[in-house]
């Protein structure tokens, strides 16, 4: 019996998904090539399951497949009509909280937001924007914070404590008025020990963290979404160790 | 103000001793800012940094938890912090006439502190006074049976600048209300009754029960077999939650003896959040023997050595005397090491302070706050009985859960079982609230019908009952013949009556706003679409709304039940399902005949130059009409 062979598997609509233990459906379908959308799930840290967009069907029941454990011969169900429609609503909810603009915004093209947006069918806002008064920080020499952008999904939390060490980001507040913060006295982030090399800059799936004076680098119309649809690129994010620890 | 605060020279020096106090430990986070704010009025902004280097853990940390709880605030506030209860028992006894009465007495805005900086009024959850409101805390401590007089004396006081030590006592007296007694409210058992009839239990258990022994003896060694029969009769007496989700108690206990772990805790939800209930305030006021009782029996079950009461930030007032509780059972040998003169059963309870956030009272999210942290709801599976306080082995159980294990170990399971209905064993305490002559506590075995109670509370012209707070169940008038029981409606005790006067949209209207303002904030749908319900209810209510709305309220629900977190989510748009399904014409009577209406209002965009020029005439207004 072949190594593929004897690992254990589930279905995904109907296609066949192995995985390693301990895998969750997610990353499973993702290593397989298998698309499952996604916001607040990257494949160098531990699932935490905020944004719910990967939520999928099995056993009769709601599961957010990125915290979901896979077990053998599960049926998973994800582009479903009702699933579909029910991510594209979350996506929507994700665009009234925040302020999101498009055409305007540096990382258009290169944005997970938009294009997870697209990939689902979302054609417009369709509800009343809350449109938050939320102040971009720009205190840094290097890095531009446009928290306007912010869908709370904590990666560049995880990043900065898990990866960089620094725990430079974390979230104040509750409910609507849950916002990202940095740490340091002033709450400025040229205060904080960030630095433009932290992966916790990197990480961001929106247009929140940004370093300055490398924006349209690539024009748009030739960025990475703009090239082929975000499900189109599933094995991009299978699971992956994360980079090492800064000394 | 703030430059003065900064000045205050013994800031580090009061900081540090909270800090001291609490060990250092960053898992006291919570109760350390809960000090700090009791001793100053607030957060000082620069205890911040300085309690962050104290307990070593970064400033955002600090500030993340300081900002979730609501009770906290971070910054100067009034001398005096007025929060009005605003569940919809407070409303319905004039709690809003009366925060407008107050504000004006103060020339204050409500959300605002005023410019004097003596005092800010405001709004917060239910305080659990439901049976004697309207209620309102007043610098946390709690006030019931406001009227016109009273709000009018709380307004001279806070002018002339009393200390709250000198307000009058009977101010903040606050009465029981039993109305009716059953096993548990008349245990008449004295403190330790139920420990001792645990450790006796031991004994004969081992022998009642001799066809397991063999097993017995191989999992457990030694004494072990004591604890063994107490967990036996939790499972015989198929005791279940009450704090509302009704998991078999025993089933809990045991899967948490059986995992492994470092150490075993048990935590008292004393986190009564849901609007409408109040029996653990009086449980805990008039039976705290009872519950620690309980809470020792259930450490001796599981081999827990430590407790927690998670005590819910309304009710802090009652501290003082549960503390002085615990110290009289540590004399008493109810409590340390050898309790009742058993070697090795050591145990002892710590009480811990909420501050304002109702789902704290979900079991992951309350271990996450006894962690120090923001109550945010955990990923489970696992679940705390393996996984739980420190990621150790955790039961979690509602204070009158604990309280009936308590008498479980004295009356034995089947005795336990013998009241209530095959499903749904022992006595249920309800907290009997709203249009009723004599609102309290009502104690009754599982199975009793609603027309029983409304009658026993004196309910008339009855419109519906909101059963189990605004997570469970509004039924109307057909309905009065079910009954409360896992089987039919099982509920986490408030049962609040509406008679045929009630605006049920209204009800519906204040529940929402209600989950709006608790969610934590954690996932997508519940953020967002908690909020969003609230936009689309206060559209109907200002008599903009269209049957869009009612659609969109339908699917905001499909997205909430599918992809929330947790129960509050999921739970969210019950009250408004509920009654619109029994009050459609509630609803209707405030909706445009057009399909849709667009949100924005031209008339309501001059709210804020009317306000700043003290208007509100006709002319005031685009339309006469409004």
């Amino acid at each position: 019996m072949s190594d593929a062979e004897s690992r254990p598997s589930f279905t995904l609509d109907g296609v066949e998904v192995p995985f390693d233990p301990g895998q969750t459906v997610l990353q499973a379908a993702l290593a397989a090539g298998q698309y499952i959308p996604h916001l607040c799930y990257h494949p160098e840290f531990k699932p935490h399951g905020s944004c719910k967009v990967c939520t999928v069907r099995t056993g009769g029941h709601a599961a957010t497949s990125c915290t979901t454990p896979a077990r053998a011969g599960m049926v998973v169900e994800s582009e479903t009509e009702e699933v579909v429609a029910e991510r594209r609503m979350l996506v929507q909810l994700l665009f009234v909280e925040g302020n999101h603009f498009c055409p305007s915004c540096e990382k258009s093209g290169h944005c997970k937001l938009q294009a997870v947006a697209y990939d689902l069918g979302m054609t417009s806002p369709r509800f009343d924007h809350f449109f938050p008064d939320r102040p971009v920080d720009a205190s840094h020499p290097e890095i531009l914070l446009d928290f306007n952008r912010c869908i709370l999904c904590e990666l560049c939390v995880r990043a900065s404590a898990e990866v960089d060490g620094k725990q430079v980001f974390a979230l104040a507040g509750r409910g609507m008025g849950k916002h990202l913060v940095v740490n340091s006295a002033s709450g400025l982030l040229r205060d904080s020990a960030v630095a433009a090399t932290d992966k916790a800059v990197d990480v961001c799936p929106v247009g929140v963290i940004l370093r300055k004076r490398v924006g349209f680098a690539v024009p748009v119309g030739q960025r990475r979404f703009d090239e082929r649809p975000i499900s189109a690129q599933a094995s991009d994010y299978a699971p992956r160790p994360a980079p090492p620890r800064d000394p | 103000m703030e430059a003065m605060n900064d000045l205050t020279p013994d800031l580090e020096q009061r900081a540090r001793r909270v800090v001291t106090r609490w060990g250092h430990e960053p898992t006291r986070l919570l109760q350390i800012l809960r000090e700090v704010q009791e001793d100053f009025g607030y957060v000082p902004e620069r205890a911040i940094p300085l309690i962050a280097r104290y307990l070593r853990v970064p400033y955002s940390r600090v500030k993340g938890v300081a900002s979730f709880y609501s009770f906290l605030v971070i910054g100067p506030q009034g001398e005096y912090r007025v929060l009005f209860a605003d569940n919809v028992t407070d409303r319905m006894a004039g709690s809003e006439r009366l925060l407008d009465a107050l504000c004006k007495r103060l020339w204050a805005e409500p959300g605002k502190v005023s410019e004097d900086g003596l005092v800010s009024v405001g709004r917060t959850s239910c305080t659990g006074l439901c049976d004697q409101g309207p209620g309102l805390l007043v610098n946390g401590r709690a006030i019931g049976r406001l009227d016109d007089e009273r709000v009018e004396r709380i307004g001279e006081l806070i002018l002339a600048r009393v200390p709250l030590a000198d307000w009058p006592p009977e101010f903040f007296r606050i009465e029981d209300n039993v109305r009716r007694a059953d096993l548990l409210l008349g245990h008449g058992l004295a403190p330790g009754d139920a420990i001792r009839a645990a450790l006796r239990r031991g004994a004969t258990g081992w022998s009642e029960h001799a066809a397991n022994e063999r097993s017995w003896r191989e999992a457990y060694v030694g004494t072990a077999q004591g604890p063994v029969a107490v967990l036996e009769e939790i499972k015989r007496s198929n005791l279940r939650g009450r704090g509302g989700a009704g998991f078999t108690t025993g089933v809990k206990w045991e899967a948490c003896r059986h995992a492994t772990g470092l150490a075993r805790y048990v935590v008292c939800n004393a986190d009564e959040g849901e609007p409408g209930t109040f029996k653990d305030r009086v449980l805990l006021s008039s039976h705290a023997d009872l519950v620690f009782d309980g809470m020792t029996v259930a450490a001796y079950a599981i081999g827990a050595t430590q407790g927690y009461l998670y005590l819910r930030g309304e009710y802090r007032y009652l501290l003082e005397s549960l503390e002085r509780t615990l110290a009289r059972r540590r004399e008493a040998k109810l409590l340390g090491n050898g309790i009742c003169g058993q070697p090795g059963f050591d145990f002892d309870v710590e009480i811990h302070v909420g501050a304002g956030s109702y789902v704290c009272g979900e079991e992951s999210a309350l271990i996450e706050s006894l962690e120090g942290k923001r109550g945010v709801p955990r990923n489970r599976p696992p679940y705390p009985v393996t996984n739980g306080y420190l990621q150790q082995p955790t039961i979690v159980n509602n204070v009158e859960t604990l309280c009936a294990a308590a008498l479980i170990a004295v009356h034995g399971g089947d005795g336990y079982r013998s009241l209530g209905t095959l499903k749904s064993s022992g006595t249920k305490i309800l907290s009997v609230a709203g249009d009723v002559a004599r609102p309290g506590l009502y104690e009754y075995p599982f199975g009793v019908t609603i027309r029983q109670v409304l009658e026993d509370c004196g309910a008339r012209n009855t419109q519906a009952v909101q059963i189990s707070g605004p997570s469970g169940i509004c039924i109307d008038s057909t309905e009065f013949d079910r009954r409360i029981a896992f089987e039919d409606l099982p509920t986490a005790g408030a049962f609040t009556v509406f008679d045929a006067s009630r605006d049920m949209f209204e009800v519906a209207r204040n529940y929402a706003h209600f989950f709006a303002h608790e969610s934590c904030g954690f996932c997508t749908p519940c953020r967002v679409g908690t909020s969003m319900l609230v936009a689309a209810m206060d559209k109907i209510h200002a008599g903009n709304g269209t049957q869009h709305e009612l659609r969109e309220i339908g699917r905001l629900n499909k997205v909430l039940m599918m992809s929330a977190h947790c129960g509050l989510g999921h739970t969210a748009c019950n009250p408004i399902l509920d009654t619109l399904k029994r009050f459609r014409p509630a609803y209707e009577r405030k909706l445009r005949s057009l399909d849709f209406t667009p949100s924005f209002d031209l008339d309501g965009a001059l709210a804020r130059a009317r306000q700043m020029t003290g208007r509100d005439d006709e002319a005031a207004h685009l339309e006469a009409s409004r």
